[in-house]
């Protein structure tokens, strides 16, 4: 009941109007990119989410691990300074 | 890992859970938390699929063309809401291959309603205002389940299902209120799918088996019981209101609970249906089968086009 190879799984990301950014939506099966595209139409905007669409087949996406979560995310936490509401100043100034 | 280790990311991983962290695709899980992911995931993914078939069976007989668009429209959404869930459930190492397998070989269940015939066109409005208002019901808790993939999924399905349900009604309301004729073609829609849409939202609480651990990961936020005594009470007063009756003798408001008293439900019909032996089990399963089968050579041709369209650009690459 298998065919003789699978459809690639694609991930698609939509624009929900234009000044925003693409975000992701989801995924789905497509042979080749045209049909990603075309299904990706049908899948994700049957309600007018989208104003455009971008997909990439999900073997090209390269994730970070959460087993490196405190390497590569914690030295983050402790550097407080690069906010601005580290720094101390008189009441007077009023916009800075 | 020892068992030392697995026992103590368990106890961080429960922890999680509890603090209502979102769990994702990549982080570390029990194994028996993504199995019953992949079986709750994948049923609700093979019940869209098959849930289209009851319905697709009306589509070109739709008394108008404003029922037509919105019956296909509904349609159209489960195939999504379908497949929305089996990408979900793919994140957790299952191929979609294999889950359309475990569906075709009987291996894996999906909702018994759609064991049940749509005989007429009231049968339109039975299953959405019926069918649909108890999926709602079991839906929404799920759009805040801990599994973020599958919470996400649903946030999307409960948005696009409340138009389901609305159809459904105002098909009821038009032929409750039409022709002697279509008022009890409306009544006898309601009596064939009252008891099957109450089996719908699962065994009572006593014989549930997965309730407790689905309750800790958030898969289920109230009990069977709890959600169909929900769906009653929101129900009967919606069939008053058309004029139609709960094919209940022993339905009764209960002032002193707040809810409404209702009859025996037929569990052994429920459990029947579920091991295969419903109207239309075999029906369904040739139908989807049939269609899997039969689209086969498009699939094919897809690929071999995709892949001669793929060397044409290497060539002219070189």
């Amino acid at each position: 009941m298998t065919t003789k190879k699978n459809w690639p799984l694609w991930e698609v990301f939509v624009r929900s109007k234009n000044g925003l950014e693409h975000r992701h939506f989801g995924s789905l099966h497509a042979a080749d990119e045209e049909m990603a595209l075309e299904n990706a139409r049908d899948v994700y905007t049957r309600r007018n989410e989208g104003v455009s669409i971008w997909v990439v087949e999900s073997k090209h996406i390269t994730a970070s691990n959460p087993e490196n979560y405190g390497e590569l995310f914690e030295p983050a936490q402790d550097k407080v300074y690069r906010h601005p509401t580290f720094y101390d100043l008189p009441d007077e100034v009023k916009h800075m | 890992m020892s068992e030392e280790q697995i026992k103590n990311l368990e106890t961080q991983f429960e922890a999680r859970i509890a603090r209502d962290e979102k769990i994702e695709p990549k982080d570390w899980m029990p194994e028996k938390y993504r199995k019953t992911h992949i079986r709750q995931m994948s049923q609700h993914a093979h019940s869209e699929i098959i849930g289209m078939l009851p319905e697709g069976n009306w589509i070109t007989r739709a008394p108008s063309l404003r029922r037509k668009v919105a019956l296909l429209a509904k349609v159209q959404d489960e195939a999504g809401h379908g497949l929305y869930l089996y990408s979900a459930c793919e994140t957790l190492g299952i191929s979609r291959n294999e889950l359309y397998d475990q569906l075709h070989t009987g291996k894996a269940k999906y909702s018994s309603i759609f064991n049940y015939p749509t005989v007429t066109w009231a049968d339109m409005g039975a299953i959405g205002w019926l069918v649909d208002g108890a999926a709602i019901i079991n839906q929404v808790p799920l759009c805040n389940t801990s599994y973020g993939p599958y919470a996400r999924a649903m946030v999307r399905v409960c948005k696009e299902e409340s138009f389901h349900q609305r159809q459904g009604y105002e098909i009821m309301i038009k032929l409750a209120n039409g022709t002697p004729e279509q008022k009890e073609m409306a009544q006898d829609a309601l009596n064939r799918w009252w008891w099957p849409s109450l089996m719908m939202l699962g065994p009572t609480d006593d014989k549930s088996v997965h309730t407790e651990q689905s309750m800790k990961w958030k898969l289920k936020r109230k009990s069977n019981d709890d959600l169909r005594q929900q769906f009653i009470d929101q129900t009967v007063p919606q069939a008053d209101l058309i004029g139609l009756t709960i094919p209940d003798p022993d339905l009764k408001w209960n002032e002193e609970t707040g809810h409404y008293d209702f009859g025996e439900i037929n569990w052994d019909e429920f459990w029947q249906v579920v091991k295969g032996h419903g109207p239309m089990n075999k029906e369904r399963m040739k139908a989807r089968v049939g269609a899997w089968e039969r689209g086969e050579w498009v699939r094919d041709a897809a690929v071999a086009y995709a892949d001669k369209k793929q060397n044409r650009k290497e060539k002219q690459a070189v």
